[in-house]
Formats: structure tokens, sequence, C-alpha cells
């Protein structure tokens, strides 16, 4: 009981440590708030901000951007994956080429991108797309490659319907991979959404920060760097989440509490 | 309709041959694996095959559920020519083939015919195994045993009339497996399946089958039967005397 309350608190001891060393080296002057304002002024510029309804309203487009994104690239690289997983002929035909595509790094692309659809909302939800979509389509024919071929040949003898030996063997049994493709992809995504943000925009934490830049205010441009953690953090905690109750069945994931 | 026959007391039925296999030969490529073989499986009928390992007797068991297709000859169950999966077979392997991610219930009921009283079905062959008591759990935390325990249960659900059983107690340790011979046993006595069952274990042959078949490359090289009452006791000096002639044939050439 006593170890696990201590368990709790060990990994917010360090970050703790060094907010108290940052403030107090503030406070003392030795860091000017042009280079590094204090973890306060970073807080109270976050507050300020909020009763503008500014950062409210950013947070929510950088959000809607990143899920949209998220949403269409992981809906297509899963359906490609399940495409190619189940059918070899489909393998055959379309993986060798996505694998050549997997080889341009997507930001690379940002050139091409804007030629393409300029500076607008499309390009940003474009690289996003592009960005999540390889993560979860490797991982869902990795998962559907992986399943112990006596499990389905278990399925087939008990007279499964095709339906039933995919939504109970197939589904189920490549779950644990899709999530991990799931994971790195809201990587990528967090990291895309920020370099969109940056190249030109009127909304969103990245346009923040820029535009922050513009007027030299340190703390906003700190605000924005904390928030994509904290968002990166929340998102992990999702998918976490998910796998502890997706994967129940496995010691390897409820053995954690 | 299949389950109504099934469910009919025991009669004098052992004439009637439920699965017959004739002439079959099975080819991997340019490898023969399978002879020209030739073996009827009466109802309610327990034929054990033994045989060195590689000698095929896990391919006839796929053949005979219907997993793969004969190079020649055929295989007829309940006088029909068998193709695509066989409906009344279900095999059952030395891995217990539990899927993980359902319940020892849920693994149970997916084998059930499905009709409304699936879980009811799963639940008496669970307690016919003696695991009633663990149909929440995952198959993770159960023991080898207990796994098989409910790979068999799963079979029984399922209502089948032929159990192909390919090793299914090679992976237990000694112990458990007498208890799990003689479980197999007492079910089989009590529902009206037959059981063709694959083992390199002759003594378990020999306490188990009605007829001990013994195989060596994709071959029939010696047939007994055994007409001795149950349970079998291993020490009796006809059963020592079996095993070793059994044993030897095994052994020899
Ligand atoms: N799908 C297959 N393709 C090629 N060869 C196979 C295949 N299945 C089995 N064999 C071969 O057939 C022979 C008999 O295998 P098997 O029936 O598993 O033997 P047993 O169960 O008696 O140990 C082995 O030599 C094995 O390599
Ligand atoms: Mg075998």
């Amino acid at each position: 009981m006593k170890s696990a309350a201590i368990n709790q608190i060990l990994p917010w001891l360090l970050p703790l440590g060094l907010l108290a060393v940052w403030q107090s080296l503030s406070s003392a002057g030795i860091l000017t708030g042009r280079i590094l304002p204090s973890p306060v002024a970073v807080v109270l510029a976050g507050v300020h901000l909020t009763q503008t309804g500014e950062l409210p309203l950013h947070l929510f487009e950088s959000f809607r951007r990143a899920a949209t994104g998220l949403l269409i690239g992981g809906s297509i690289g899963f359906l490609l994956g399940l495409l190619n997983g189940l059918s070899v002929l489909a393998d055959r035909v379309l993986d060798s080429s996505v694998q050549m595509v997997r080889n341009i790094p997507h930001l690379a692309m940002i050139p091409l991108v804007i030629l393409w659809f300029g500076i607008g909302e499309e390009a940003k939800l474009f690289l996003i797309t592009i960005g999540v979509f390889f993560p979860i389509y490797i991982n869902t024919v990795h998962g559907i490659r992986s399943i112990d071929p006596r499990l389905i040949e278990m399925g087939r003898s008990y007279g499964l319907s095709r339906l039933g030996l995919f939504l109970n063997v197939i589904l189920p049994g490549a779950l644990p991979s899709i999530l991990v493709g799931l994971r790195y992809a809201l990587g990528i995504m967090w990291l895309t959404l920020i370099v969109a943000e940056t190249i030109a925009c009127d909304n969103g934490i990245g346009y923040m920060t820029m535009n922050a830049r513009d007027f030299l205010q340190t703390d906003v441009v700190l605000l924005g760097i904390c928030l994509y953690a904290l968002l990166g953090k929340a998102a992990d905690m999702v998918t976490r989440l998910l796998e502890r109750r997706l994967l129940s069945w496995n010691p390897a994931y409820n053995s954690i509490t | 309709m299949v389950q109504a026959i099934l469910n009919q007391p025991i009669q004098e039925t052992r004439k009637t041959p439920l699965v017959q296999v004739s002439r079959v030969s099975k080819q991997f490529g340019k490898k023969r694996v399978l002879h020209e073989i030739d073996l009827e499986v009466a109802e309610h009928e327990l034929v054990v095959v033994v045989g060195r390992s590689g000698c095929g007797k896990s391919t006839m068991l796929r053949l005979l559920a219907g997993l793969e297709t004969a190079t020649e000859g055929q295989i007829f169950v309940d006088g029909l020519g068998l193709r695509g999966a066989n409906a009344v077979a279900r095999l059952m392997f030395q891995n217990s083939a539990l899927l993980p991610w359902k319940t020892v219930l849920g693994n149970v009921v997916l084998a059930a015919p499905r009709t409304s009283d699936a879980p009811a079905v799963a639940m008496e062959a669970l307690s016919q195994v003696g695991l009633a008591d663990r149909a929440k759990d995952w198959p993770a935390i159960l023991s080898g045993g207990q796994q098989q325990r409910v790979a068999l249960a799963r079979a029984l659900a399922s209502q089948a009339g032929l159990l192909l059983l390919d090793e299914p107690l090679g992976a237990l340790d000694a112990l458990t497996r007498l208890e799990m011979q003689a479980l197999i046993e007492k079910i089989w006595i009590k529902r009206r399946f037959s059981i063709v069952l694959v083992t390199h274990d002759v003594e378990e042959a020999v306490t188990l089958g009605d007829r001990v078949l013994v195989m060596d490359r994709g071959q029939f090289v010696l047939e007994k039967e055994i007409l001795m009452a149950r349970p079998r006791t291993r020490t009796s000096p006809e059963l020592v005397e079996l095993k070793e002639e059994i044993l030897s044939r095994v052994m020899g050439s």
C-alpha cells in the first residue's frame, strides 16, 4: 500500500524539481523573461489567453485538424491493411507500391503539397492523412499476418462463416498490432500538425505560437510548446486506456494497473 | 435434426460405418505421405492410431476433417462423399487452440450449434469436463491440462458425431494425462460419438482403443481389436502383452 503510493509519486519528483529550480532562477533574475519566462508567467499567459477566448479557439482548431486527419488517414490505412492482409492477390498488386511511397518522408512533400493544394486547410489535412496512414496500414497487415494459423484452422473446422471468422478470430487477433500502429500514428499526427500549422495558418496552436514569436511574446511561445506536450501525453493516455480495455485478455496488458 | 439423432440412447449400432476411407492417398508435391489407406470407423467406436512421428497420422486426421483433400481415393461420411469441411467431425490438437481473447465460456459457445440455448449447451459441456467454475476466466490463466479440457468441452458442445484427437494429451504431464484419459473415456461412454485418437503412447492406445492401428510410412501395417471391458487395468497381463506386441511393430522395421 505504502510502496504503491511512493511509486505514484516517484515519476513526478524530477519534473517538479526542475520546475522549482527554473522558477527560482527566474525569480532571482538570472533567467530573463526574453529568453525563458518563469513557469508562473507561462501559466499567467495561459489564463489570460483563455479569458480572451483565443486559447480555446486555437486549441479547438488544432484538435479538429488532428482528429480529421487521423480519421481519414487511419480509416484508409485500416481498410487497405485489411484488404492486403486478407487477400493475397490484393497484397501482390498493391503492397510493393505502398512500400515504395512509404520511403518518402511525408514532410518532404510539403513543397509539392503546397503546389497542389495551396496553403489552405486541405494541405494540412493531406499531410496529416499521409502521415498517419502508414503506421496504421503496416501494423494492420502485420497483425493479420501474425495470427496463429491454427486458430484460423480451428475456426474453419468449427464451421465459422467468413464473417464469423473475421469477427471472432482475425480482428481480435490483429487488434494488439493495430493499436501499436495507432500509437505511432498519434505521434506522427502531432508532429505533422506542428509543422503544418507553422507553414501558414490563421488559427491553431501553431499559428498562436508563430504569431507570438513575431511579437516577442516568449511566454506564449512556451505555452504553445507545453500544450503540444500535453496533447501528445493525452493522446498516449487514451491509447493506453484503449489497450487496457480491449486487450484485457492479454496478460501483458492487464498486469499494468 | 442431427442433434436429435445424436441424442438417442445407445443401441447396438456398431455395424453402421460412420466414416469410410477408401483407398486414399495423399501427396504433397512429389512427396507421397499416405498410400492407399482403408479405414472404417463405426458409430460409437474408439479407434486409436499409433505410429512414429512423420508417418502421416496428422495428415490422415486432416483429411478426415476435410481440411485437406485426398490426392486419390475417397472418404465417405454417412455414405456420402466428403467435400469441403466435414460437418460431423471436430479436430482437437496437442495445442488447445483456444481463442485467447474469448473467455472459457465464450470459446465453448462459439462451437455450440447457433441456437438460443447455445450458452446452456456450452455450460453443460464445461461441467462435463469439470470446469464450470472457470467459465468467466481468460484461457491464459488456466493450466495446460485445464486448457485441453476446455478444448474437449468445445468439441463436445459442437455435438459432433466424430472427434478427431491429434495427440491431445502429448503436452501434458503424466498424472494429468491419466486423468484426461479417464475423462475422455467416461464422456465417450456416456455420449454417443466416435473417436479417432492419434497418439504415440502405446499404453494410452491399448487402454482406450476398441481397435488399435499401427501406421508406418503412410500405411497401416497392423490392426488389433481389443474387446476387454472398461475401465481397463493397465497392468493386466493381456494388456501388457498387447502393448509389447504393438510397440515392437511400431519400433520395428
Ligand atoms: N502441408 C504439407 N506440405 C508438405 N508436406 C507436408 C505437409 N503436411 C505434412 N507434410 C509431410 O507429411 C509427412 C507426414 O506428416 P504428419 O501427417 O504431420 O505426420 P505425423 O502426424 O504422423 O507426425 C511429414 O513428412 C510432413 O513433412
Ligand atoms: Mg502429427
